[in-house]
């Protein structure tokens, strides 16, 4: 019965093609922009997750000064070499760490000027970041240790100051260093931030320590978590000892800060899951305007088929299988108009993804739910008319004109 | 979901199709009391072919649709087969209908933009047949009719006799016990009118179904095998 039902149902509404159509739209323009909104979001979520992961997975990074944001940031007294030793020793939770000084300076080739990131670094740093060497080789032991001026570069910097030839075994000048080229780093490309990851100069730390920047100030240290359910605890093992080697009284502003970079990718899944909630929102208002819609023309049609109501209760239709047959009609347009918005949604957002470069992800649930939200705005809407169809006199329908 | 309602005496018992005792519909109150059947006394055996006629306003059309189960008597009992129609719910009255009734109307009531064959389907859905068997029987119904050849028109590519003649295939295609047929000629032209009035005794004589028609036109009325004759809510001739 609800079979014949459904198929009687779908001839009606292609009876009245353009009509069912027409009605169908307010629903379809509702689900379609959500799920378009929806996916797009996802899409630039996932975006910033990856990219914030590219940064360096379950990567913490412990710098001097306030964390207060904005730019006046208090200075901090720069760490030492026994400060990143206490981490090591008395942290536990950390699977790759490195101490790192840097500057912002200008390298030279010939005649050739590039200004760049010069960081000095231990080789755990390469793991920490997740930079690999894709030429030559990295620091020897040797040259770690006794500040040897050698140098890995980025491609970013190759590019610009050796366009076209081999940069391993030649010379860069970094402030009146003369530094020899030993490796190059495989791409990373850009970060969620801006920055381009390719445009550094790696070096030993004794070496920049030494010869760069005169003396054996670490500016930040940067630390890989074993797995990210333990970077809160790490985060909080590193600042309590922080605290007590910096001699930070209860209470009294922290001069260092400890940057989670988990933390800035979920804040950004939280904003884009706020605006999720906004979406909801919209949603429930165009879902509202189609089921008004549905249920408009639902009435016109049973006024219209008052006749073919009463024929059918005169032939023996029950009151329950006349309501069924309009409420699965009011089902049928909202469902049509679903699967129209869901179709219109997934290609609008498809070409927008496309457009702005971002992973296109369908998430089934956001599907799956518009699916059965659309079912339901039929069932809620379509009742009203179907139970004024269902409670027709038989007799009064037949002489309707 | 409501039962199929069973004549007392079991289903062999000999009952005439229909019986009025004392049957009164009264419509309104007070002053604007119309008492549209007024004690009306009436037995219609298997078989028969009843033609009711009588001046517009003598309760016809009321009476039909008492026969037919759509309505009950304000006071009075009418059984249908043996079942006393006044006991029954409206579902359980639809369900007579279903298995028991055929109606033709007088405009048609074809169901616009549905071919021939969909709408002589319509019955044997509620019936639950299934899909095959029932494009089965109401072809057969269209064939008994002389349309099979049309089963594919919808009715406004049909001219009015062809869709009086859909109508009674719809109406015989669930091999009903009555066929109620409320001026079933009324708006056909001559030729017409005999074709449908020739289908009615055929279905009448060689299918064995009761036939009760309502007209105003002595010549129509002349097909039937008793005429009972309505004035005022009461019937003046053609009892038993
Ligand atoms: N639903 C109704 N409400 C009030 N009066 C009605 C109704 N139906 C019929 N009547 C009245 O009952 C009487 C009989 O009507 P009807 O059976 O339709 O007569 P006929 O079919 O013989 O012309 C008429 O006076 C009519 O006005
Ligand atoms: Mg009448």
């Amino acid at each position: 019965m609800l079979w014949a039902t459904l198929i009687m149902s779908l001839r009606e509404v292609r009876k009245n093609a353009l009509r069912s159509f027409l009605t169908m739209l307010g629903i379809m323009i509702g689900v379609g922009a959500v799920i378009a909104m929806v996916t797009i979001g996802e899409g630039a979520t996932q975006k910033v997750r990856s990219d914030v992961g590219a940064l360096g997975e379950n990567m913490l990074v412990v710098s001097p000064g306030a964390a207060r944001r904005g730019p006046e940031r208090t200075a901090g007294n720069p760490f030492q070499k026994d400060d990143v030793e206490a981490i090591e020793r008395e942290v536990t939770g950390i699977k790759a760490l490195s101490p790192t000084a840097q500057s912002n300076t200008t390298v030279v080739v010939g005649n050739q000027n590039w200004p760049t990131s010069v960081i000095g670094v231990d080789e755990g740093y390469f793991e920490v970041r997740g930079y690999k060497i894709e030429m030559g080789r990295s620091f020897s032991e040797v040259e770690a240790a006794s500040g040897t001026p050698v140098c890995i570069i980025g491609k970013t910097v190759r590019d610009n100051l050796f366009p076209g030839t081999m940069p391993m075994g030649q010379r860069i000048r970094v402030k009146q260093v003369s530094c020899l080229v030993v490796g190059l780093l495989a791409s990373k490309g850009q970060a969620a931030m801006g920055g381009d990851q390719d445009d550094v100069v790696l070096m030993p730390l004794r070496a920049f320590q030494r010869r760069i920047a005169g003396n054996n100030n670490i500016s930040s240290v940067y630390l890989q978590v074993e797995q990210a359910e333990l970077t809160s605890s790490v985060q909080a093992q590193v600042e309590d000892l922080m605290r007590e080697r910096r001699r930070i009284q209860p209470g009294a502003v922290d001069d260092f800060n400890v940057r989670n970079m988990q933390e800035i990718a979920d804040t950004m899944s939280s904003v884009t899951a706020s605006m999720t909630g906004l979406l909801g929102g919209i949603a429930a208002v165009s879902l509202l305007v189609g089921g008004i819609g549905i249920m408009n023309i639902m009435l016109v049609s049973v006024t219209e088929r008052t006749r073919e109501v009463g024929t059918r209760l005169a032939i023996g239709a029950l009151a329950s299988e006349v309501l069924l047959q309009f409420l699965v009609e009011a089902v049928v347009l909202a469902l049509l108009g679903g699967i129209l918005g869901i179709l219109f949604g997934l290609s609008l957002s498809y070409a927008a993804t496309q457009s702005l470069s971002l992973p296109f992800v369908i998430s089934p649930g956001t599907v799956a739910g518009a699916f059965a939200f659309s079912a339901a705005v039929g069932v809620i809407f379509g009742y009203l008319p179907a139970r004024k169809a269902a409670r027709l006199n038989p007799i009064e329908a037949l002489r309707h004109e | 979901m409501a039962e199929l309602p069973r004549p007392e005496g079991g289903p062999n018992a000999a009952f005439p199709i229909v019986e009025f005792r004392r049957v009164e519909k009264i419509y309104g109150e007070g002053e604007s009391e119309v008492r549209a059947l007024d004690g009306v006394d009436m037995r219609i055996d298997p078989g028969e072919f009843v033609s009711i006629m009588g001046s517009s306003g003598s309760g016809k059309s009321t009476a039909m649709n008492m026969i037919g189960c759509l309505d009950v008597p304000t006071s009075g009992a009418y059984l249908f087969r043996g079942v006393n129609v006044c006991n029954l719910d409206q579902d359980q009255r639809a369900l007579l209908r279903r298995h028991f009734i055929g109606f033709v109307f007088q405009g048609f009531n074809l169901l616009a933009r549905t071919t021939a064959l969909e709408n002589v389907e319509l019955p044997l859905i509620y019936r639950r047949v299934p899909a095959e068997e029932r494009r089965r029987r109401a072809l057969k119904a269209l064939d008994l009719v002389g349309l099979s050849s049309r089963a594919g028109h919808t009715s406004a590519k049909l001219s009015g006799g062809q869709q009086q003649r859909v109508a009674i295939a719809r109406a015989l295609v669930t091999e009903p016990s009555l066929l109620l047929a409320d001026e079933p000629t009324g708006n056909l032209d001559t030729a017409r009118k005999a074709e449908i009035m020739e289908l009615m005794v055929q279905l009448n004589r060689e299918h064995g179904i009761t036939v009760v028609m309502v007209t105003h036109e002595p010549d129509m009325a002349e097909y039937g095998t008793r005429t009972i004759v309505f004035r005022d809510g009461k019937i003046i001739s053609g009892n038993h």
